[in-house]
């Protein structure tokens, strides 16, 4: 086969691959749709703070120090230690000592990460949502985008605005041995970030740890029950608070998800909180109540802007990764509002 | 007959015993802004009798039972369940209690399957908490298995094995209100509450529904109280009858002294203004 196929194949998978990235900041979006009809515009921005948090907690930077030097007159920036030294084995130590003490290092700090987003969800539930229970969609979605600015703001003052390089310890750069395997079946190796194939990994776990949560735990049916209707769920005894705090505790952690995986790959900075945008033609592809819906979505988008750039994008003058996903999403719209996998409206007259 | 007087037990027809008042309504008033829903209403329901609630259209039937279910929060009055006053309460709250309910309108999750919705039913009644279902699957699935039994039972009980897998969203209306009846049931409750049973049924969905309410509170001894604007079927079912009329109680007794009762003919059948 010539070459220009397997680099269109290549193409192809590495838009796969982007396409799982975007579809893990998706899966935040349809948990909380699912459950309380609010699109959560600041599901960006809670990746970009779980990601901000994180990297606070591996290197031990002060939390607020600008605030604290700026009242007290101090110069704090950093513990003495951040928590992934704090568990680093001493030189000399044995292998296995030495790899405890990196996973501890790393472990500690998302187990610490996953807890600030559930009391962040407490919080949003808490101090906001509680007051607009039977609003108008509308007002809840202006409501999280007072939140997006808020929590921006917020993880700005808290951690600083600088870019930070995240390194969990995850592997990256190309994977060699499946270019050298390509190279030797088909003379042509095949570039895969090392990165996107544990994203892949990771997104799939996600979706099937989601999907089993949401169809066979007591939590997974009442929160079911919640999305499908809250009269009903108030009469068999369920805490409509109780689960949205839950639900949004759970789209933090996706968030924390996606924050590490993006984090890794381009730094933590605010133009993370962009990518959000990204999951909205991803979500009107895939249908704003599917769970697998946001992973075929984002496959299809992601795959879809990189082939289109290769094959189409030099006869327009490029750039054309910008608006494809919208464009499509636009055409999908037209053909069927509900997305792929999107629940159809059952009108019975 | 005055709802206070002190009755041990009713002997009725097919022999059954009445207990103790299980749930006293006390001078409730419910407003919505200026328009009062429910006038200074008291009434009780006895342990294992069938209570209903008639009235014309608009006469404050729904709202009470609302009231009741912690829908909605009365401006006046005290609601006494099992001998104490209860506290305002959640909708939620009071379900645990053990107060279960249909709605006029029909709450199914229409997404789910008929056996989902029912075992929703049954959420209250689990034990395993979130971190032990996680970690210990094992005891969930047991919990599991036994709460699948319990609802399989009432699932045969209500005649409703064939469409058991089938999704909410489309099955007919009679069939709906079957099922939302079954996932009242699922929660063993000790007062069940029946918003308009029968509304919009025909004749041989309501000989049904009756024959299905009777036997719910003949076989588990289940405490009900249900609304319904046609005469006629309350009568059948009632061991005793409140009934409302533009928000205040007009009558109240055995169906065969609210018959009787002047006000409530005139409510039901017009009064001759000349």
């Amino acid at each position: 086969m010539p070459d220009t196929v397997f680099f269109a194949l290549e193409v192809m998978l590495n838009g796969l691959m982007a396409g799982v990235m975007y579809a893990l900041v998706a899966l935040g979006f349809v948990l909380i749709y699912k459950a309380s009809g609010i699109f959560n515009y600041a599901q960006g921005v809670m990746a970009l703070f779980a990601a901000l948090t994180l990297v606070g907690l591996l290197d031990g930077q002060v939390p607020f120090s600008h605030l604290i030097n700026a009242i007290f007159g101090t110069d704090v920036h950093h513990f003495p230690s951040g928590l992934r030294d704090l568990f680093a084995a001493g030189e000399g130590a044995s292998g296995f000592t030495a790899m405890l003490g990196r996973i501890l290092g790393i472990l500690i700090p998302v187990l610490l990460t996953a807890a600030v987003m559930v009391v962040l969800a407490w919080a949003v539930q808490k101090l906001v949502f509680r007051h607009l229970v039977g609003q108008a969609p509308i007002i809840l979605f202006m409501a999280t985008i007072g939140l997006a600015y808020f929590l921006e703001g917020f993880g700005d003052l808290m951690w600083g605005s600088d870019i930070k390089a995240l390194d969990v310890g995850l592997p990256k750069g190309i994977n060699e041995t499946l270019e050298r395997v390509t190279n030797e079946a088909f003379g042509y190796g095949f570039f895969i970030d090392n990165l996107d194939i544990v994203a892949a990994i990771v997104a799939a776990i996600l979706v099937v740890t989601l999907t089993l949560y949401s169809q066979y735990s007591r939590q997974g049916r009442a929160l079911r029950a919640v999305a499908d209707d809250h009269q009903a769920a108030l009469s068999v005894g369920i805490s409509l608070n109780y689960i949205w705090v839950l639900v949004w505790s759970i789209a933090g952690i996706v968030a924390l998800v996606a924050g590490i995986m993006w984090g890794s790959k381009s730094g933590v900075q605010f133009s993370l909180s962009l990518i959000a945008l990204k999951a909205l033609p991803v979500l009107m592809l895939g249908g704003f109540t599917s769970i697998p819906g946001a992973i075929v979505g984002g496959l299809i988008i992601g795959m879809g802007e990189k082939l289109f750039e290769f094959f189409i994008g030099p006869l327009v003058g490029g750039a054309t990764e910008n608006w494809f996903a919208y464009v499509l999403a636009l055409v999908f719209l037209v053909f069927r509002p509900q997305g792929l996998f999107g629940e159809r409206i059952i009108e019975r007259v | 007959m005055n709802a206070e007087t002190p009755v041990e037990a009713i002997p009725t027809a097919d022999d059954r015993k009445i207990g103790p008042v299980l749930m006293e309504m006390k001078h409730i008033t419910l407003r919505f802004g200026g328009v009062k829903a429910i006038t200074d209403i008291s009434f009780d329901i006895r342990e294992g009798e069938i209570r209903s609630i008639i009235g014309p259209n608009g006469a404050g039937k729904s709202s009470m039972l609302n009231v009741i279910s912690g829908f909605y929060v009365p401006q006046e009055g005290e609601v006494w369940f099992r001998g104490a006053r209860r506290p305002q309460m959640k909708p939620y709250q009071v379900a645990r209690q053990g107060i279960a309910r249909t709605f006029q309108n029909i709450a199914l999750f229409d997404g789910m399957s008929v056996l989902d919705n029912i075992m929703t039913g049954r959420l209250t009644l689990m034990k395993t908490g979130l971190a032990a279902q996680s970690l210990w699957w094992g005891k969930a699935q047991r919990e599991e298995t036994e709460h699948r039994e319990k609802v399989e039972k009432i699932i045969d009980f209500l005649e409703i094995q064939a469409i058991r897998k089938t999704p909410v969203g489309r099955l007919p209306y009679g069939l709906k209100k079957r099922v939302e009846l079954a996932r009242a049931l699922a929660a063993e409750p000790m007062l069940l509450l029946l918003d308009e049973p029968m509304a919009g049924m025909n004749v041989e969905e309501k000989e049904d529904m009756c024959r299905f309410i009777l036997d719910v509170n003949d076989e588990f001894g289940t405490t009900i109280c249900l609304i319904e604007h046609d005469m006629g079927v309350v009568m059948d079912l009632s061991d005793r009858v409140v009934v409302m009329d533009y928000g205040k109680k007009i009558g109240d007794g055995t169906p065969d002294e609210v018959r009787g009762n002047q006000a409530v003919i005139d409510a039901y059948l017009g009064v001759a203004h000349d």
